[in-house]
């Protein structure tokens, strides 16, 4: 579909204005190709997952493409004069003509310049704007209800909280989204600047902390099919130690099942299953309630991330493997592995020990069993 | 009015402490040239050393080389260093040494001025540099932000925020000094379109200086006010606005860049045309592109904020007042290919350093177009595309400048020239092994890789790249290492050159007998021309200059220890200021500090310093060295 | 350049701050300087005019109510006169009057001297009513630049008196007359911000 796009918009352009522009198009081809290549498809900006990915695609092409053009024109005068000119070919003793200067050449490069910039100004502008208009975000249906999904997005340290404000549910880490339509986002940081960056789908922007910033983005497929289940996101703005650490991932399903998980996140109670989830679950009522909530209706406002789903999440603490050995070296020692970060180590909150290893344990069997689709 | 009798210009030998005192007090643009070549040069092997630090970190995933905070103080202090106390005060090294000697005059406007500004420049980055033994070095980043740096811990801030603005006040001091020089006090016939490239560089940035720095000295005080003093700039809860920082710093920030790579677009005007033995091609519309690019400079600060949220408007205009920047920039590059071509080509090394930089400086400048490009920038900010792109314009363009201006001027600043071959040796080790590093960058960042990070995760397609990208840092170590077995290798040989060394030169610094006399010109010159030593030598004149004056006295400044002490007192007050309502002795020292500075302005003020004149009979005993 | 030389009033030059090299360089680079300085105050009113009546919820300072005209208007009067007088002293220097433009310049002291004074008074008034420098970013902004100026004010008096002082007994010369017309420069300068600190902060604080 994008290659047929950029082809015509290379073909135009070379009916437009007469030079050889085919040059253009056909290295607009020969980059897409070359370029998708690299890196992962739930990571990579070269392989973009959505519409506002793509135009950033398309002008990252456009803009090489051109650039390009300007690089082979350098580097041919470069090389023939190099070649030409040197000493040992003009002769030791020769003094070359004094050229004060060209008009015609001084035009010419001024004037091809300003129009290979126009050429790129055109698409900038229009997708500057195209990027900022959320003003569908408000649409409402007959009976009054929201049709776009949106977002409250808190960027905290180092931890990401996703609200659905209209959907009256709130989780943590992981964002689900639905494919195949605009999803609108409201961002801001609780603390210190961060940024909010999923690069295969998009650009990212900034979550300050006076202000509320606006987006949207769009995912055309489902992330089950990927690597590790989900596509990556990332913080984009130093904001301390552990910046590097603060990956969030996003989960995308269509329409229906995104449906399902929202109304699942928004009623599903859990019951600890067993006497070691149970024992955990006692322990996480003594220490941990305090900030961290596990039911999935709610807004934002936690201290800590929200645990609902969390035995349906990809990772432990943003980064680390899913598993329980890895959440219980979390628990116990925080911050060893986010330095910076701000869960209380367990002396603080367990009278002064560290956990057992049987408490460990049942504390990981609970959480891992919270789960709204098993 | 005291009255010397000079014997020689040629040196005498002088004792070690007769030298160190002579340094401590000299108002000599010549000498101060030097010290500023000396501490850029140190500051650079700093800030070289951190760069190491963060490759070898980077070198593979999950790496655990240095820790979390310790790596967001290192890439602080190496982009801080770097850009404050390495790439502008050896630039500042270049303009000294050069643009007296090209306007014909005998000094800059203010000696004891110039003085004072090395000086700060010089306590601020120890000021700054000691905060890596007095509890950690700044961790915010070069750009310190205001969120992020109002809540680090620690002082590593304050030392940011009060060694910059100590550093800064005598990049300023330095500007304004340019500025007058430049104006006033060329030589007669040298009109404003006679000056070479180098002196209308030096010209324009430090025009760009003298507005751009102080923003960034409000944006400081604002930051050192907010920590120390409990201001409420940046603190929202309280009705303050962090993005005030970032409007202000970059305000700053991009013409500072300008700032740096003006003056190497002038190193390099000069070497081409020297290098091909032919004039620069162009050299009005060279200098209407210089001045061009100084007056946008200041126009698209807003480039580097791009995602904080100002708004599609807003992003649109500064996205296409960036690309017409490229306009004069393409020019200038197309107008240096014009100037070599037709011409004599000879590759020595200065030559070699600006042919590698042809290719460099436009591959970051096309990068720097992409990002023009609002909406490619969302992708792109914050990410490695971003480091590779200023790495290839700041590495490419204005240390291959330095580098080349190191082994274009030695010969003008110390009557000797440094190895050709090591001097080959080192580009070769440097040029590959900066691209190696930094054109590999461009996909990491495409490839979503943020940047500041300390380590990343393996297994994200990001594991070779990195590897590749230290890998190349290990070449630049050698080149840099080679270089300076050059530089003591040179120096201990000590092999005079006389003047005209490349025996092509065209413009007056070249005309000079060497050593270069302690005042410049015994008469001065009259300029008859643009490159008017190349006009007289094509004449005949074996002298290389006319002269505008006949042979009278001349008015030199005195030597002065006032700038080292001024400069002192601001030092102690600082620490003073850093550790207000820490310390019990902190009011007291900054009470003393304050105090040693005031009381040298006014020792300065209050006794009359007329310094002294050379009658015109010595100087016709005189004789300049000539080769 | 013979810094001795004795004129009268029929040789001294008609503009003797620029006469000499030092002179030009000195008249030239204190304009420079001017022009940093302006870049300077146009940051600190810029980062004014973003923080005016911005603080924490259910802040009860705002412009509106705080500043108080009339007290400002005699300070904006006083200052404005000092930039006048200063203009006599300059008037004197070039016609080698100099015990004219010390009288003048003692006046543009006694002038800048009673603006201080009641700035002093007016910070000391809104600290009373609460309104100290870390109450809030309004105020934080507000004192920084007007404290700014006033800290110019303050320098600009040093500077003057300190000139004044130190060639009471020699008079004129070459050397010194470009000395006193950068410092009247610099105070021009002042008068000249303080216009725009008056406009800005108070009269479109209060009406605006």
């Amino acid at each position: 579909m994008n290659m047929i796009t950029i082809m015509k918009e290379g073909f135009d352009l070379a009916m437009m204005k007469g030079l050889k522009k085919w040059r253009l198009f056909s290295l607009l081809a020969a980059l897409t190709i070359f370029l998708s290549g690299c890196g992962e498809e739930y990571l990579s900006t070269l392989t973009p997952a959505g519409q506002v990915g793509r135009d950033q695609f398309n002008l990252l092409l456009l803009s090489s493409a051109i650039m390009a053009l300007v690089i082979i024109v350098v580097v041919i005068i470069y090389v023939v004069a190099l070649v030409k000119f040197r000493r040992s070919k003009v002769g030791e003793n020769v003094i070359p003509k004094q050229v004060e200067g060209s008009h015609t050449l001084e035009v010419i490069w001024t004037a091809i310049p300003i129009v290979l910039l126009l050429i790129l100004a055109v698409p900038t502008v229009m997708y500057t704007y195209k990027h900022a208009d959320v003003s569908a975000m408000d649409n409402v249906d007959e009976e009054g209800n929201k049709t776009a999904v949106t977002v409250n997005v808190t960027a905290k340290l180092y931890w990401w909280e996703f609200e659905y404000p209209d959907l009256g549910i709130v989780t943590a880490q992981e964002l689900v989204v639905p494919t195949g339509e605009k999803v609108y986002f409201n961002l801001k940081a609780a603390d210190v600047k961060h940024s909010f960056w999923i690069p295969t789908a998009g650009g990212k922007m900034d979550t300050n902390v006076e202000n509320v910033n606006q987006f949207y983005l769009e995912f055309d497929k489902e992330s089950a099919g990927l690597k590790d289940g989900v596509f990556y996101g990332k913080c984009a703005e130093l904001c301390g130690p552990s910046h590097a650490l603060m990956d969030f991932k996003v989960k995308t399903l269509d329409r229906d099942d995104f449906n399902s998980w929202a109304e699942a996140m928004k009623t599903t109670v859990h019951t600890a299953e067993g006497d070691l989830a149970t024992q955990g679950e006692e322990i996480f009522n003594t220490s941990c309630i305090a900030c961290h909530a596990t039911s999935g209706a709610g807004s934002t406002g936690g201290v800590g991330p929200n645990l609902a789903a969390f035995g349906d999440r990809n990772r432990v603490a943003g980064f680390m493997t899913h598993d329980e050995e890895s959440l219980k070296k979390w628990i116990n020692n925080p911050q060893e592995y986010k330095p910076g970060n701000l869960m209380p180590q367990p002396e603080k909150i367990n009278n002064g020990e560290k956990f057992s290893e049987e408490q460990l344990d049942a504390l990981a069997e609970y959480l891992m069993g919270l789960s709204v689709e098993k | 009015m005291r009255e010397v009798k000079v014997v020689s210009s040629i040196a005498k030998k002088k004792g070690f402490g007769a030298t160190l005192w002579d340094y401590l007090t000299t108002v000599d643009h010549k000498k101060i040239a030097i010290l500023y070549l000396a501490a850029g040069g140190l500051f650079f092997v700093i800030g070289g050393i951190e760069a190491m630090l963060i490759r070898i970190q980077l070198a593979k995933p999950d790496n655990d080389f240095v820790s979390a905070g310790l790596f967001n103080e290192i890439i602080t202090m190496h982009g801080t260093t770097m850009i404050f106390l390495a790439a502008m005060p050896i630039l500042f090294g270049y303009m000294n040494a050069v643009v007296p000697l090209q306007i014909g005059a005998r000094d800059v406007a203010f000696p004891f001025l110039n003085a004072l500004g090395f000086w700060m420049f010089l306590f601020g980055g120890i000021f700054l540099n000691l905060s890596w033994f007095l509890g950690g070095a700044p961790d915010a980043g070069w750009t310190s932000y205001a969120s992020l740096s109002l809540a680090s811990p620690g002082h590593g801030i304050d030392f940011y925020a009060l060694g910059l603005q100590i550093s800064g006040a005598g990049t300023y001091i330095a500007g304004i000094n340019f500025l007058v020089t430049i104006i006033n006090m060329r030589a007669p016939g040298m009109t404003y379109m006679r000056m070479p490239l180098m002196t209308w560089t030096t010209f324009v940035a430090s025009a760009l200086i003298l507005f751009a720095f102080p923003p960034l000295t409000i944006g400081l005080f604002f930051m050192i006010f907010d920590r120390m003093f409990g201001a409420n700039f940046f603190d929202h809860t309280m009705g303050g606005n962090t993005i005030i920082w970032e409007h202000l710093f970059w305000i700053f920030g991009h013409p500072e860049v300008y700032i740096l790579i003006l003056p190497a677009f002038g190193i390099f005007s000069e070497i081409f045309a020297l290098f091909s033995r032919k004039r620069l091609f162009g050299y009005s519309s060279m200098v209407f592109a210089v001045v061009l690019i100084g007056f946008l400079g200041f126009m698209v600060w807003a480039h580097h904020m791009f995602t904080v949220g100002l708004g599609p408007t807003a992003n649109a205009i500064f996205a296409v007042a960036t690309m017409a920047i490229a306009v004069p920039t393409g020019m200038k590059i197309f107008n240096w290919l014009l100037t070599i071509w037709g011409g004599s080509i000879k590759v020595t090394t200065p030559m070699l350093y600006a042919l590698g930089f042809i290719p460099s400086f436009v591959a970051g400048g096309v990068t720097g177009v992409m990002q023009a490009a609002a909406p490619l920038d969302y992708q792109l900010h914050d990410s490695y595309f971003i480091v590779a792109h200023f790495h290839y314009v700041i590495v490419g363009g204005v240390v291959l400048a330095i580098l080349a201006a190191l082994h274009l001027y030695w010969p003008l600043m110390f009557n000797q020239m440094l190895s050709e071959k090591l001097g080959k040796w080192t580009f070769w080790f440097f040029f590959i092994g900066f691209h190696l590093t930094f054109f590999i960058q461009h996909f990491l960042g495409l490839m979503g890789m943020p940047r500041r990070v300390f380590t990343f995760g393996a297994n994200q397609g990001w594991d070779l790249f990195n590897a590749i990208s230290s890998f190349g840092a290990i070449f630049m170590a050698i080149g840099v290492i080679i270089l300076v077995v050059n530089i003591i290798i040179t120096v201990v040989k000590n092999e005079k050159v006389g003047n005209d060394p490349w025996e092509d030169g065209r413009t007056l610094e070249w005309a000079i007998p060497q050593p270069v006399p302690f005042y410049n010109f015994k008469q001065t010159p009259l300029v008859r021309g643009l490159d008017t030593f190349w006009i007289e030598k094509q004449e005949g004149n074996k002298e290389g200059m006319t002269y505008a004056e006949p042979l009278s006295d001349i008015h030199m400044p005195n030597n002065s220890f006032i700038p080292f002490v001024m400069t002192f007192g601001l030092f102690v007050a600082a620490f003073g200021a850093l550790y207000n309502g820490e310390k019990d002795w902190a009011i007291p020292v900054l009470v003393l500090g304050l105090a040693i500075t005031l009381t040298s302005m006014a020792v300065r003020s209050l006794k009359d310093d007329h310094g002294y004149h050379i009658h015109k009979e010595d100087l016709m005993d005189d004789e300049g060295g000539k080769k | 350049m013979d810094f001795n030389k004795k004129y009268t009033p029929q040789s001294w030059p008609d503009h003797p701050e620029q006469s000499t090299l030092e002179g030009k360089n000195k008249f030239l680079g204190f304009w420079l300087f001017l022009g940093g300085e302006t870049v300077l105050f146009a940051s600190l009113f810029a980062t004014y005019l973003a923080l005016k009546n911005k603080g924490p919820s259910g802040m009860e300072f705002s412009t509106n109510t705080l500043f108080e005209l009339p007290l400002v208007f005699v300070m904006t009067m006083l200052l404005l006169t000092s930039s006048l007088t200063s203009v006599y002293a300059m008037y004197h220097m070039k016609n080698h009057n100099f015990r004219g433009m010390q009288t003048w310049l003692a006046i543009t002291v006694i002038l800048g001297l009673a603006f201080l004074g009641f700035e002093i008074y007016e910070f000391n008034h809104y600290v009373h009513l609460g309104f100290t420098y870390g109450q809030s970013a309004f105020s934080s902004s507000f004192f920084t630049l007007v404290g700014t100026h006033g800290l110019h004010v303050v320098i600009g008096l040093g500077w003057i008196i300190l000139l004044m002082v130190r060639n009471a007994k020699r008079g004129f010369s070459l050397y010194n007359a470009p000395k006193y017309y950068t410092a009247s420069l610099y105070w021009h300068f002042i008068d000249v911000v303080w216009v725009f600190i008056f406009t800005v902060v108070y009269l479109m604080g209060v009406v605006g």
